[in-house]
């Protein structure tokens, strides 16, 4: 069989628009500054984590088809284009067949909102332009548009989690010869009708946006990007059902993992609230190397968290020498996965 | 593991359908729903879902849901707060189990479709939100609830079985995308048995979407029809039981079908609006066929995705055209929004089954309120009841976004 490596990562966040920015706030360690909302109908504003704006402005956002699209297309379609590097151009002219797997819980949440409450005030007067941009795979369509990519594109809908199998679907994607790279992503995007569903849960938690992209190719491609790691293996989904609670699932999850050791790396989905986090705690109690939460730094951006989770892991195997990096994801309402990344090797 | 595959380098399997579950205005259950395709009966009514007196359209194939839903496993509790869109997957999903003969277990993957999952419950959140800010009663119970993963995990609880879940927006091709995918499941020997399909419930959201595209007809409508005028709203959902042959074999199952063949491509056209030519179209449908390695010769019946808007129709009788040359004279179409409307995540999956109806039964669907053929469709439209020999059909759905899918589906005997 062959390997299946990742070529390229990606990254947009509250602390930036690339990979650095984000190494660089989880490097820092301290919660990243917040920005505040307005709630219609409270005195006191929400608190967010949202992306800044592009410094400078990437080339690719004037295309056509992004220049009304949401922000959260626009974050998918960064991220997805710092994987690629180079390669989108071998994209661009047809040189590789891509496959496009997004992955979103809420999705385009701010243009949906917007919508909805046009609608609600005069149904016959709400934005054509808007409706479009309310579908889950907008963000996928654009980035298709944009590299010309005219193969299989995805997109999942589920809780952060989904990120997990949406690499596992890429990966198979590649094995079975539909495709020459595969690019996945998990996108969000902040709206205060999102704070205010989470706060129901989670009051302490703080909102964040943003999306992160790998870039898998097999390893048997010898053309593109020198590879950045090795998809390992993605666990098995351990849903939570009435026969499985969290704490379950995250165990089997964990038990499912390869034995780890302490020169391994665990990037986690711990945002910060104890209840949510108690789960994946318990799980991992016993890890004895580096561990890194990149939520409680950025936010809780669920998809994008998830695939933020998973560029770290890749970037610090590039870079801080792991002999492995493993990704755990206790999901906000579906399933716990895994996966493992190793170095790449000849 | 999701990754890497226990089964990998294997030859592929062939794919049969041993359950099929359907739901739409036409009523719920097979019978019934092939009933009324087969004599092209139409299911539409004006709105009572939801206030449309300011919408150009006034009309939609709605659901009349029964009282109760089968006996599942769900507490009391979640069946209570189950919405509109969850009733329908549930009541397909029980006809495809219990016709399957499956019992509960382990490691059965879902794969189903949807463009809004519970959006309804969406919809009044986001009400509730600025009229009562200060107030949160219900308001958790619509957040878990309008999500479409929440629905996929009642529909695990229900039966006792665990996933993996996948739910694939596609938007209007997400039902045909499910179904594709599970097929690749089975077909590469990823599992041996997937419950797979789509669901989608109306909502205002959608419907005043659609309307603010004028997208909407006033009538009903009419697909390929020289005077075609858009699309009309329906909703429903469709399930099918998917395994591999030997699986089915071993334990005895009727077989209803095999699918030979599936693609997905992607138009990069525009994000409502198909190529012109429809090459994302053709582009499906023929890497459908060679996956299936059928030509369209060999091909009886094609169930269309046949909106009715003056733009998709002319787009896929383009690619038809393309796609099927010489045989394009005697071939057989037809769409079955004619009869229940446009059903968004649910289409592909309800077009699946009634695409399955036709080899089963032998019977093509025909459009009733068709009159003036499109100069453009150089195929025939069905337009009356007809008993005709149907061994091979193929199922189109396009989406918003350019997702473009095509299965192809072989009589079983």
């Amino acid at each position: 069989m062959s390997r299946v490596l990742v070529n390229g990562i990606g990254a947009v966040s509250p602390a930036g628009w690339g990979v650095a920015a984000l190494r660089d706030a989880v490097a820092g360690g301290e919660p990243w500054p917040t920005q505040t909302v307005a709630r219609p109908g409270w005195k006191e504003p929400m608190l967010l984590r949202r992306v800044p704006s592009p410094s400078p402005r990437p080339d690719f956002l004037a295309h056509a088809r992004l220049r009304r699209s949401s922000a959260i297309a626009q974050y998918t379609v960064a991220a997805a284009m710092e994987a690629l590097g180079e390669e989108a151009v071998r994209v661009q002219s047809g040189a590789v067949r891509l496959g496009i797997v997004v992955c979103v819980m809420a999705g385009c949440v701010a243009y949906s909102r917007r919508f909805y409450e046009e609608t609600l005030k005069d149904p016959a007067t709400a934005s054509p332009l808007l409706f479009p941009e309310t579908v889950f795979n907008a963000p996928a369509s654009h980035l298709a548009a944009l590299l010309n990519a005219t193969g299989p594109s995805y997109t999942l809908v589920g809780d952060d989690s989904t990120v997990l199998q949406g690499l596992a679907l890429g990966a198979d994607w590649l094995l079975t010869g539909q495709v020459d790279g595969c690019v996945i992503v998990g996108a969000e995007e902040t709206d205060w009708i999102e704070a205010d569903a989470m706060r129901l849960f989670q009051r302490d938690s703080i909102h964040g946006d943003g999306a992160g992209a790998l870039y898998l190719k097999t390893g048997n491609k010898s053309e593109g990007p020198p590879a950045t790691a090795e998809l390992a293996c993605v666990t098995d989904s351990f849903l939570f059902t009435q026969r499985q609670d969290r704490a379950t699932a995250a165990r089997r999850m964990c038990a499912q993992l390869p034995a780890r050791d302490r020169n391994e790396l665990l990037c986690a989905s711990a945002h910060g609230h104890r209840i949510h986090d108690r789960a994946e705690a318990d799980a991992w109690q016993d890890w004895p190397g580096a561990r890194v939460a990149v939520r409680k730094i950025l936010g809780e951006a669920f998809s994008a968290a998830a695939a933020w989770q998973c560029v770290l892991a890749c970037d610090a195997l590039r870079r801080d020498h792991f002999a492995a990096a493993n990704v755990s994801v206790v999901g906000a309402n579906l399933q716990a996965i895994g996966a493992r990344f190793t170095p790449p090797t000849d | 593991m999701l990754f890497p595959p226990t089964k990998s380098n294997q030859p592929p399997v062939r794919v049969v359908i041993t359950g099929a579950g359907i739901v739409t205005a036409l009523g719920a259950g097979w019978r019934v729903n092939a009933d009324g395709f087969r004599a092209g009966r139409t299911a539409f009514r004006p709105v009572t879902l939801f206030d449309v007196a300011r919408q150009r359209s006034k009309i939609a194939a709605e659901v009349d849901l029964p009282d109760s839903l089968p006996r599942n496993a769900l507490l009391d509790k979640t069946v209570n707060r189950l919405d509109r869109a969850m009733r329908m997957l549930l009541l397909a999903a029980h006809e495809a189990w219990t016709q399957a003969g499956w019992q509960p277990a382990e490691g059965i993957p879902v794969i189903l479709g949807t463009t809004s999952g519970g959006m309804s419950l969406g919809q009044d959140y986001l009400r509730q939100a600025l009229e009562c800010p200060q107030s949160h009663r219900g308001q958790p119970t619509r957040v878990m609830h309008y999500q479409a993963q929440r629905q996929a995990l009642d529909l695990c609880n229900a039966f006792n079985f665990h996933g993996p879940i996948t739910i694939i927006a596609n938007a209007c091709a997400s039902g045909a995308n499910a179904i594709g995918h599970a097929w690749e499941l089975v077909r590469y020997g990823r599992a041996p048995a997937v419950l797979t399909g789509g669901y989608d419930a109306l909502c205002q959201l959608t419907f005043a979407g659609f309307d603010s595209l004028q997208a909407l007809s006033p009538t009903p409508c009419r697909p390929f029809d020289t005077r075609r005028d858009g699309l009309s709203l329906g909703e429903g959902a469709a399930i099918l039981t998917l395994e591999a042959l030997d699986h089915a074999r071993q334990r005895g199952a009727e077989i209803l079908g095999e699918i030979i063949g599936y693609a997905a491509t992607t138009d990069t056209h525009h994000l409502t609006q198909p190529h012109p030519q429809g090459d994302a179209a053709f582009a499906a449908m023929s890497l459908a066929c060679e996956r299936a390695t059928i030509n369209p010769d060999q091909v009886d019946y094609v169930n269309a995705h046949g909106t009715a808007t003056p733009q998709n129709d002319s787009t896929e009788a383009a690619a038809i055209n393309r796609w099927a040359g010489p045989r394009a004279a005697t071939l057989q179409v037809s769409s079955s929004k004619a009869s229940v409307g446009h059903l968004l995540g649910a289409a592909g999956a309800v077009e699946a089954v009634v695409t399955l109806m036709t080899l089963r039964e032998q019977w093509l669907p025909p459009e009733i309120l068709f009159s003036q053929p499109d100069p453009a469709c150089a195929f025939q439209i069905v337009r009356a009841p007809t008993e005709s020999p149907v061994r091979v059909a193929l199922s189109n759905s396009f989406g918003f976004g350019g997702a473009n899918a095509t299965l192809v589906l072989r009589r079983w005997s």
